[in-house]
């Protein structure tokens, strides 16, 4: 089920924003595309910051903008939480004081967040009585975050809340995000322009170019698709699967995760057999094997595959993207030279083995 | 040792009265008019702008002259006052208000507008993403970011008022406890040669004024809220 529905249509000067968006009542949809392309600009929209757009926002049951009708629901009744880039905290008021700015203004009927429990994640007790301008770059982020979440927002809009910090930083600071998703109840849309951030958090996936919304999609459906390489980045292609832990193989430091019937090894995680692990199968780290199973091959993973779609081959590029079904989808990156010794054509059984995957997003592992 | 006589103590009540007065009224009118100007793509900004800024460029003389007239029983103001109030508005503490308010108009508007543009967008947009109301949002991050556009506007209003000569003998004339103000006090101690009395409330405006400036630099430099 859709929770929120927006056409939107906005002319500036020197850009225009034509957006077409739908996102799932639950879970964290990521707007991604190169710096802009209109992600923040239709952030604002939906928020109610831009007087000047056109079209139409329905949220859950409530349109917040039409514009036939003349609708136009101002910001401060949408109740829509923001965490701008910038953190944007005020400075005339301490941390705690920012942090009860929204949640003093919510009626007690809309009010479900836990005060304890959100300073408790973001560990934001020990800067409560702190002045805004003494707190460094990581904590500005994190009392942003917990001063948007604890106004009680139906729908939390979040704007690159990881960009300008230092890696450890964003590291902890993903970590935090990804636990107050988890828990939240509510829609969140996450802006952003690193591939990283959407793997980790995101459940669905929005791409924008030039101002236009271009595709959107479930994560997986998004990166098994053959026709969208030009919008993400090019290190990152590859299908994305979602497994779960099924038993570990201590004695070799190997954990075996399963999807749709199907197996793959996995360095050893510390995870919970049943637990849920999203895999990222980069297209060039897949190769084919054309004929009878290979039994002498180093590489552990290797399953039956039928060849689904061979992305077009471009005289300018040395390799094509071949889209192959093994349960789920997966890509693969071969040379066209190697496409033309295969003579591969679509429905065709082939055999693909999987050199390596990311885990957890941050390291890349090899098999 | 001169001392100050019925008189002299009589228009310094009246001059701080008026003073506050003032004030008052000019805070209440510049806040909308200067958020205005601070916000508005209009094009009548620059008009209202000008027309602000008059009385600083103005001889307190013809802004006087043109207040006396309208506020005369015959004229614009001065009728309808007439009407409403049975009683006439010319030469009254009313009429000193009304005239302070227009000459001080300037020093009130130009720093509360200067700070409103300093806070700019940002945390007015803020706000409204944490539920505040536009008139909330106002009262509870703008204004308080616009502390020291209070404070000087304030005392610019206060001190500036304190000083006006031309415009108040024109409007008020010199009816001693009812619009004798202290600068015509010192005009009419020079003009019978009183000069003792007129160097001590000389002396005392001077120094009242040099505090009052002291105090706005000090605020403005030391006033712990910084702007985003």
């Amino acid at each position: 089920m859709n929770s929120l529905t927006a056409r939107l249509n906005i002319e500036f000067p020197n850009f225009q924003l034509q957006a077409a968006l739908k996102i799932p009542d639950k879970g964290v949809t990521a707007v991604f595309g190169p710096s802009g392309s209109g992600k923040t600009t239709l952030l604002r929209c939906l928020a109610g910051l831009e007087r000047s757009a056109r079209g139409l926002i329905q949220f859950q049951n409530c349109c917040w903008q039409n514009e036939q009708q003349q609708t136009f629901i101002p910001a401060h009744q949408r109740s829509v939480g923001y965490v701008f880039q910038d953190s944007r905290l005020f400075p005339h008021l301490n941390v705690k004081s920012n942090l009860q700015y929204g949640l003093a203004r919510t009626p007690p009927s809309q009010q479900y967040i836990n005060w304890d429990q959100v300073i408790d994640i973001l560990d934001l007790r020990p800067l409560l009585r702190r002045q805004t301008h003494r707190l460094s770059g990581g904590e500005k982020r994190r009392v942003a975050i917990g001063r948007a979440i604890l106004a009680n927002p139906r729908l939390l809009l979040m704007d690159e809340p990881l960009t300008g910090l230092d890696t450890p930083r964003k590291r902890e600071i993903s970590y935090l995000i990804q636990q107050l998703c988890d828990q939240l109840n509510i829609p969140v849309i996450y802006v952003t322009h690193d591939m990283n951030e959407i793997l980790q958090f995101a459940t669905t996936l929005v791409l924008m170019d030039r101002g236009k919304t271009v595709a959107s999609g479930t994560v997986e459906e998004i990166f098994s698709r053959l026709d969208l390489d030009q919008y993400l980045d090019q290190d990152t292609i590859g299908a994305v699967i979602e497994t779960k832990v099924e038993t570990h193989e201590p004695e070799f430091g190997l954990t075996r995760i399963g999807f749709n019937g199907k197996h793959l090894l996995v360095p050893q995680q510390s995870l919970q057999i049943g637990q849920a692990l999203r895999v990222h199968v980069l297209s060039r780290d897949v190769s084919i094997i054309v004929g009878p199973p290979p039994k002498h091959t180093s590489v552990l993973n290797t399953f039956h595959a039928t060849i689904v779609e061979i992305g077009p081959m471009l005289p300018d590029r040395h390799s094509v993207d071949i889209k192959l079904d093994i349960g789920c989808p997966l890509l693969a990156r071969i040379t066209r030279k190697s496409m033309s010794l295969l003579n591969l054509t679509p429905g065709q059984h082939v055999f693909a083995s999987i050199k390596s995957v990311a885990l957890n997003h941050n390291s890349q592992e090899i098999l | 040792m001169p001392i100050l006589d019925h008189d002299d103590l009589e228009a310094l009540w009246l001059t701080l009265q008026l003073a506050t007065v003032t004030v008052c009224v000019l805070l209440i009118v510049g806040t909308p008019l200067a958020w205005w100007l601070a916000r508005t793509q209009s094009r009548l900004r620059t008009i209202i702008e000008a027309v602000v800024a008059l009385p600083l460029v103005l001889p307190p003389t013809v802004l006087g002259f043109y207040l006396l007239i309208a506020m005369s029983p015959k004229g614009l103001i001065g009728a309808s006052w007439l009407q409403f109030t049975d009683s006439t508005l010319s030469f009254s503490f009313t009429a000193l208000v009304i005239a302070s308010t227009l000459y001080s108009l300037p020093f009130v508007v130009q720093p509360l507008q200067g700070s409103f543009e300093a806070i700019g967008q940002v945390p007015m947009e803020t706000a409204s993403t944490l539920r505040a109301s536009p008139l909330d949002a106002f009262l509870t991050v703008a204004s308080p970011l616009a502390l020291r556009g209070y404070i000087t506007a304030t005392i610019l209003g206060f001190a500036h008022t304190l000083g006006e000569f031309g415009v108040v003998l024109m409007v008020g004339g010199s009816i001693p406890g009812k619009t004798k103000v202290l600068s015509i006090s010192i005009y009419d101690h020079v003009e019978t040669l009183e000069y003792a009395q007129a160097h001590l409330l000389s002396g005392g405006l001077l120094l009242f004024s040099f505090v009052t400036l002291l105090i706005v630099y000090t605020v403005n430099r030391r006033l712990p809220i910084r702007v985003l």
